[in-house]
């Protein structure tokens, strides 16, 4: 029974893992490739390692992976936010077809005034 | 279980693309932030296979160090010291 | 009392990865859990230890959930953007407000948001935040914070003010 739900959230992890770097090549530019790569594979991560629980049962293994999913759910927006804001400080704009940058009007207003 | 590896590196391929071909500094940043957020994935569906906890502590060491590389890179594309 | 607290959750985060009873491992313990204090105990923010009031505790375990909900819309909404073929995306960086006064609850604000359907904080500034969202409906700041950020602040707001 437990490794019926084992496999399922592997096979879970997985799909959710393939489709988030299918996204980071398809996507066009930095901001929406940072927004699928983070999202689909720190789930994906996290439920790959949650299947370790119901495949080992409740041990050593199954403590340590359950810490991982804790430090890979607080730094991996960390370091998304960290990227994103380097990338738009160093000068990367948006994707042409983009709405509208209320960062970039913001920053060049605060540049302007001193 | 091979077809869950074999799915695993051809997500890392799809990494190491974006990382070779990459427009921008900041995409291959994203690419190798992600690689290795999915090698801790591989260690985990690794230490399932063997049932040793040595690969779990790979996993969390990665992690973290993951994170402190990801950030000494951010850092250096924003062009500033590492004092803030 | 606050550093006693501090070390109790280090030498906790150790037994559960030593996952062993043995003297010596306890030893090493505490000996690093103690210089760990020592050496950034002042560092450490002081919102931490508030959670473990129990009506905190209580609204801490309810956001965990909304999260988790959240969480999963996102990658299902994720999953539809990147299968489709014409890339229904219509990017763009909108800004908002946040009502949050302390570190630690904009700190999950911030990282919550990366992590729900579509959105991604890219920097904060004072009260704004500036948020990379995948499918932008409407260039206006109130309507953008009812829609994003008001049902994530209700339940932060609870935790850590």
């Amino acid at each position: 029974m437990s490794e019926t739900i084992g496999y399922i959230l592997l096979t879970v992890g997985i799909v959710f893992d393939v489709l988030g770097c299918i996204g980071l090549v398809r996507l066009p530019d930095v901001y929406n490739r940072l927004q699928a790569g983070t999202k689909c594979v720190t789930l994906g991560t996290a439920a790959i390692l949650l299947s370790v629980l119901f495949f080992t049962g409740f041990n050593a293994i199954s403590v340590k992976a359950l810490l991982c999913i804790w430090f890979i759910l607080i730094t991996s927006p960390t370091a998304a936010h960290a990227i994103s804001r380097a990338a738009h400080r160093s000068g990367i704009r948006l994707w042409k077809g983009s709405v509208l940058d209320r960062y970039a009007e913001d920053r060049e207003g605060a540049e302007d005034k001193p | 279980m091979n077809v869950y590896i074999g799915l695993l590196i051809l997500c890392i391929f799809m990494c190491l693309y974006r990382v070779g071909r990459g427009p921008t500094a900041p995409d291959r940043t994203v690419a190798i932030d992600i690689l290795g957020t999915l090698v801790v994935g591989f260690c985990a569906i690794w230490s399932i296979i063997t049932k040793r906890d040595l690969y779990m502590n790979i996993a969390i060491s990665w992690s973290l160090l993951n994170f402190i590389g990801s950030l000494a890179l951010a850092k250096y594309l924003e062009g500033r010291g590492f004092d803030e | 009392m606050k550093r006693f607290i501090h070390f109790f959750i280090i030498m906790t985060v150790w037994l559960l990865l030593t996952w062993s009873l043995n003297w010596q491992e306890l030893l090493v313990g505490v000996l690093v859990a103690l210089f760990a204090e020592l050496l950034l105990g002042d560092i450490f923010p002081i919102e931490g230890v508030r959670i473990f009031h129990p009506r905190r505790f209580f609204w801490l375990i309810v956001y965990f959930w909304v999260f988790l909900w959240a969480m999963i819309r996102s990658n299902f909404d994720v999953a539809y953007r990147v299968l489709n073929i014409y890339l229904p995306i219509n990017p763009g960086i909108v800004k908002v407000r946040t009502k949050l006064t302390s570190d630690m609850g904009r700190t999950f604000l911030a990282n919550s948001i990366t992590l729900t359907p579509g959105t991604m904080t890219v920097d904060m500034i004072g009260d704004h935040l500036y948020i990379h969202w995948i499918n932008v409906q409407s260039p206006d700041i109130q309507k953008d914070t009812e829609i994003i950020v008001r049902h994530f602040e209700r339940i932060l707001e609870r935790i850590f003010e």
